[in-house]
């Protein structure tokens, strides 16, 4: 163990991207799929604040971030509507089973 | 090795076991409950690297947001009284193949490139700094992410209801 | 200050802290039980002790012996582990509140605040909704309909009045120009009390805050005529102690979070007590007096609400929180962008 540096920070959201990948090829359930999704987007996050820390960008790395973290908010509000609606067409989240365009 | 240092594995440590958990678990609660601390365990390192701002953020929206209505979404879509809500899986081999390759090839590159490694010292302001970026330099973007925000709501809402 | 001193007296804080806020909650729900009777006309607990007093110490030991039941249909991890999180966010949040000006004590200045953190308003926030967590696990994982309804029910309601709530914090936040808990107080000196300057946000605040912390009219997660006891209704023992506890740890912090964004925290009010030049120890202790105060006169108003004002019915909950407290907050903070425009402040 070492002193942490940059490469700490980017070998953790180099794991959480990879896990957060695999969450989504390996998961059934739609909602899975969505954790999955928010994990990448917190590896890309821990990336911009780390860059902005070692980098010396000042605060945009932070700021952007922030902003990932607010279109999360977002996306995650519309995809859960979208699962709602699969729900009551199709009686089940499973992505696999998911294979119709129309009604 | 400094406390901080220790402070950082261990947030570290949280971080990705519990994020493991979240992507092998069956049980879908059990997944979200990790996820749950996945996000405490990033909230810790946006502020072990100084971004006290963003990690409270982070705790407000993905904690109290994101996650209750993924949770929600979990409720409402399975039979909510049957305790143990199962989530099938499927090609667990070749995933944990590719993904495998994936994630050293990102190490490799990682490891291999010179990143510009400064340390730059803890600004204390941060709240402030941000605000004075959010208001400035980067108002436009701001104010669309507010338009995103509500075209998000109203639709969410009229996807949902239909 | 060296590193060492700043640990012993945190943690010196802290066990106050607990201590006080402890035997504060117990006397809460004692005193909940005087002011009720009081109110319906009756005795209320006068048995124990004189007038009744040690009643807390008798719940305490009653559930404490009470045999722990867990229901065959539920989730014996996430059951055992969503009292822990009600109770550990319960006072945590406690940490932020400051009772005080700091205390000049054998040369030393201790600020009277567990944690003087610079966000110390977002702090609370984040942890308010860490909270819905206890109350939508106990609920899904108890296995029993009543529990689930009153979980879901309780996320909702407390998911809608967040945003109502961020919304009036947003208001005092343009006039301290602060998130510091500390420097909010000292913004409103001793009379320049925020609830006057935004009557709307400070009553959006109260509202919400009864919504967040499940206090009648908005107690509709542990309804008892729909849902029997909402979501503690599959709990027993020192777990349902620890729901118990925690709600009336909630409602001592919304209590003090009021005081200190909006009544002028732990300052005297119309009466600036620095400018008389008395001796430290004597001003704060006058002023931890003054805070408390503010907290029973306020505490005492929840529990007269209680008695009070009937229960909402969901819908009503629901558009009561997105029809008229975000558009009054929204509208207060707008009413406090313009004073500050108007009068340069």
């Amino acid at each position: 163990m070492v002193t942490v540096s940059l490469y700490h920070y980017l070998f953790v959201s180099t794991i959480l991207f990879s896990l957060g990948i695999f969450g989504i090829v390996t998961r059934k359930n739609a909602v899975m799929v969505l954790m999955g999704i928010e994990l990448i987007l917190n590896a890309a996050n821990i990336n911009f604040v780390a860059f902005a820390r070692y980098g010396n960008f000042g605060f945009q790395g932070q700021l952007m971030a922030l902003f990932v973290i607010v279109l999360a908010a977002a996306e995650a509000a519309i995809a859960l509507a979208i699962v709602l609606n699969i729900y009551k067409v199709f009686s089940s989240v499973n992505v696999d089973e998911i294979d119709r365009l129309k009604e | 090795m400094t406390l901080y240092d220790i402070i950082f594995y261990l947030f570290a440590l949280v971080t990705i076991s519990s994020a493991y958990l979240v992507v092998t678990v069956r049980n879908i609660v059990y997944s979200a409950f990790s996820l749950l601390f996945t996000l405490f365990g990033i909230a810790g390192l946006y502020a072990l690297l100084g971004a006290d701002f963003v990690a409270i953020v982070q705790l407000i929206v993905y904690v109290g947001g994101i996650l209750i209505l993924m949770i929600f979404g979990v409720m409402l879509t399975n039979k909510i009284t049957n305790v143990q809500i199962k989530t099938g899986v499927f090609q667990i081999l070749p995933a944990t193949i590719g993904v495998g390759i994936f994630g050293g090839f990102l190490l490799a590159v990682l490891l291999n490139t010179n990143w510009l490694n400064l340390n730059v010292k803890d600004s204390p302001a941060t709240t402030f700094q941000l605000g004075q970026l959010l208001m400035n330099e980067w108002v436009l973007p701001f104010e669309l992410l507010g338009i995103v925000l509500l075209i998000a709501l109203l639709g969410a809402a009229s996807i949902a209801r239909k | 200050m060296s590193v060492l001193e700043i640990i012993v007296f945190t943690v010196v804080k802290i066990v106050l802290i607990l201590t006080v806020m402890l035997l504060m909650v117990s006397y809460l729900v004692y005193f909940e039980r005087r002011v009720s009777a009081w109110v319906q006309n009756r005795l209320g607990p006068n048995r124990v002790g004189w007038e009744g007093v040690l009643q807390p110490f008798a719940d305490v030991f009653k559930l404490l012996l009470k045999e722990d039941i867990v229901p065959v249909k539920a989730n014996q991890f996430i059951h055992t582990l969503a009292p822990v999180i009600a109770l550990f966010v319960a006072f945590a949040t406690y940490a932020v509140i400051p009772i005080a000006s700091p205390l000049k004590i054998f040369g030393y200045e201790i600020p009277l605040v567990v944690a003087d953190v610079n966000i110390g308003v977002l702090y609370v926030l984040a942890l308010t909704s860490v909270g819905v967590y206890a109350i939508t696990l106990a609920g899904w994982s108890s296995g029993s309909k009543y529990s689930l309804f009153g979980g879901i029910r309780s996320s909702a309601q407390m998911i809608s009045y967040e945003i109502s709530m961020g919304f009036s914090v947003a208001g005092v936040l343009l006039f301290a120009e602060s998130l510091r808990p500390i420097a909010i107080v000292q913004s409103q000196g001793s009379w320049m009390w925020n609830a006057w300057i935004q009557p709307i946000g400070f009553i959006t605040f109260v509202v919400s805050a009864f919504a967040e912390t499940n206090r009648l009219p908005f107690d509709l997660p542990e309804a008892e005529p729909e849902l029997v006891g909402g979501y503690h209704t599959e709990y027993s023992s020192m777990k349902f102690a620890a729901f118990f506890l925690a709600e009336y740890a909630n409602m001592i912090i919304a209590a003090g979070m009021i005081v200190t964004l909006y009544l002028g925290g732990y300052n005297l009010p119309f009466f600036n007590i620095e400018s008389l030049g008395l001796a430290n120890w004597l001003t704060v202790i006058i002023q931890i007096g003054s805070f408390f105060i503010k907290m029973g006169v306020l505490l005492f108003f929840f529990l007269w609400i209680r008695w009070s004002l009937p229960r909402f019915r969901y819908d009503q909950l629901m558009s009561i929180g997105w029809k008229v407290m975000f558009p009054l907050s929204l509208i207060n903070l707008i009413w406090v962008a313009v004073l500050i425009m108007v009068f340069n402040l």
